[in-house]
């Protein structure tokens, strides 16, 4: 099988998985809808949750895996980590999108205010602005071999930054809602809210995987071209 | 030579040319005092004291004189091709970095140094203890950013749009010591113990410790291999 094939390879099975994902994410947002429970107090607005809470994990998430491959671009220099880097930012930006959108749309019936300057707010978003600015970096750089290691320079730096962030949280006062699920103790949501919960996290996880695989496929393709 | 008197001579020799033309420190000072004067007119006296605004103020100006200053921290070995010079010298990576890191950490604290008096005269602020600790969280400070600064820059320099990039990246790793010295300097210029701030003291110095070993770590790689 030739380079090129295997490329379209990865990128057609990256399609299909994000295609089932989609319809998997489909049949979990009807279930929230239709067969979740509405919170007493947030009303149907609580059901955002479903949404935006697995969004900002996955962001998180791939945010995090920039900074864990960049780590390992810089040890082992296989540029297959770059494009992985690369293709885990631009996802993890389409998610902080959908965290940022479906945020203040929860926050205005619940808190009374579209956005509010607190700190997990906040943070977030710096390290959502931080990405943009990585992915800006890499198209202002020419040379492969100097935009790879630029950029995990660049990727580490800002998962170094995530505890500090998250120490913040606990520095200052906050009016996000603490951690129901991802807590020591066991999670306090009741069990229909949990299990719809958890299939979010995996239609969203598989969403993730879709996205990544079909980008990186792109990307590996893009770079094999320019040789 | 050593890791230690490497890092100095480079220091030195960043400090040297400096010193011959003052052009960076003059720029960067002027641009410190005009942003400070520029925030007393974003404020309608009959609505917001001095006091409440004044931490803000301190660090937001501190933070954005020390991206102008750090801007131009690689622009000379950019322009002149004097990096490769310092790449064959006979020092290692770390030298070079640590050298940068105090050369920089010098003119930040430099401008620091004359922002700190024109803030107590333009607001109003008590001169005592409290104000030590301000002048010592701006060094804290500092110490971390400039770590951060001195990678970024290293690389920027040699990007498109040089100049915007840098701010772009090192503004996200600027808030966390900003929010903490803006809570911290709230708390000292009110009157409150020392006692109170010692947690954000410590976060600084961790935040100093992680990035300056971080940077030491990374900074081979902005080097060409």
């Amino acid at each position: 099988m030739t380079a090129r094939n295997q490329h379209d390879g990865l990128i057609r099975g990256g399609l299909w998985i994000t295609g089932l994902a989609l319809v998997g994410l489909g049949a979990v947002f009807a279930e929230a809808l239709l067969g979740t429970p509405t919170e007493r107090w947030q009303g149907p607005a609580q059901k955002i949750l479903y949404v935006h809470a697995p969004a900002a994990t996955m962001a998180l998430t791939a945010f995090m895996l920039v900074g864990v491959a960049s780590a390992g671009y810089l040890f082992l220099k296989d540029r297959r980590l770059d494009v992985f880097a690369e293709a885990s930012a631009e996802v993890g930006l389409a998610f902080a999108a959908v965290m940022l959108t479906t945020g203040p749309l929860w926050a205005r019936p619940v808190w009374g205010t579209w956005w509010q300057w607190e700190p997990r707010l906040t943070l977030t978003l710096l390290l959502v602005l931080l990405f943009v600015g990585y992915r800006t970096m890499r198209t202002a750089i020419e040379d492969p071999d100097d935009r790879a290691r630029f950029s995990a320079v660049v990727g580490v730096m800002a998962l170094v930054l995530v505890p500090f962030v998250h120490l913040s949280v606990y520095l200052f006062r906050t009016i996000h809602p603490q951690p129901v699920i991802f807590k020591p103790s066991a999670p306090s949501l009741p069990w229909e809210m949990l299990r719809t919960f958890i299939l979010s996290m995996v239609a969203y996880t598989a969403v993730y995987i879709g996205f990544v695989t079909t980008r990186y496929g792109l990307g590996r393709r893009a770079a094999a071209e320019a040789l | 030579m050593t890791t230690f008197r490497g890092a100095l001579v480079i220091a030195a020799k960043d400090l040297r040319v400096e010193l011959a033309s003052r052009a960076a420190l003059t720029s960067a000072v002027t641009f410190a005092v005009m942003v400070l004067v520029i925030f007393n007119f974003a404020r309608d006296p009959g609505e917001v004291s001095l006091q409440v605004l004044a931490p803000s103020v301190l660090w937001v100006t501190s933070a954005f004189a020390g991206v102008v200053t750090l801007n131009r921290s690689f622009t000379m070995e950019q322009e002149r091709g004097a990096m490769e010079g310092l790449l064959l010298a006979p020092v290692g990576r770390s030298a070079i970095y640590f050298g940068k890191y105090l050369a920089n950490l010098a003119f930040v604290l430099t401008v620091n140094a004359v922002l700190l008096p024109l803030f107590v005269l333009f607001f109003n602020v008590t001169i005592g203890m409290a104000l030590a600790w301000v002048a010592a969280l701006l060094v804290l400070a500092a110490a971390g950013y400039v770590a951060i600064g001195t990678v970024l820059a290293a690389m920027t320099v040699r990007t498109r749009f040089a100049e915007l990039m840098l701010p772009v990246l090192l503004l996200a790793f600027l808030v966390p010591p900003v929010l903490v010295g803006v809570q911290a300097t709230s708390r000292l210029l009110a009157g409150r113990p020392a006692g109170e701030i010692i947690g954000w003291v410590r976060f600084l110095v961790i935040y100093d410790i992680v990035f300056i070993t971080l940077g030491w770590l990374l900074f081979p790689a902005t080097m060409d291999e």
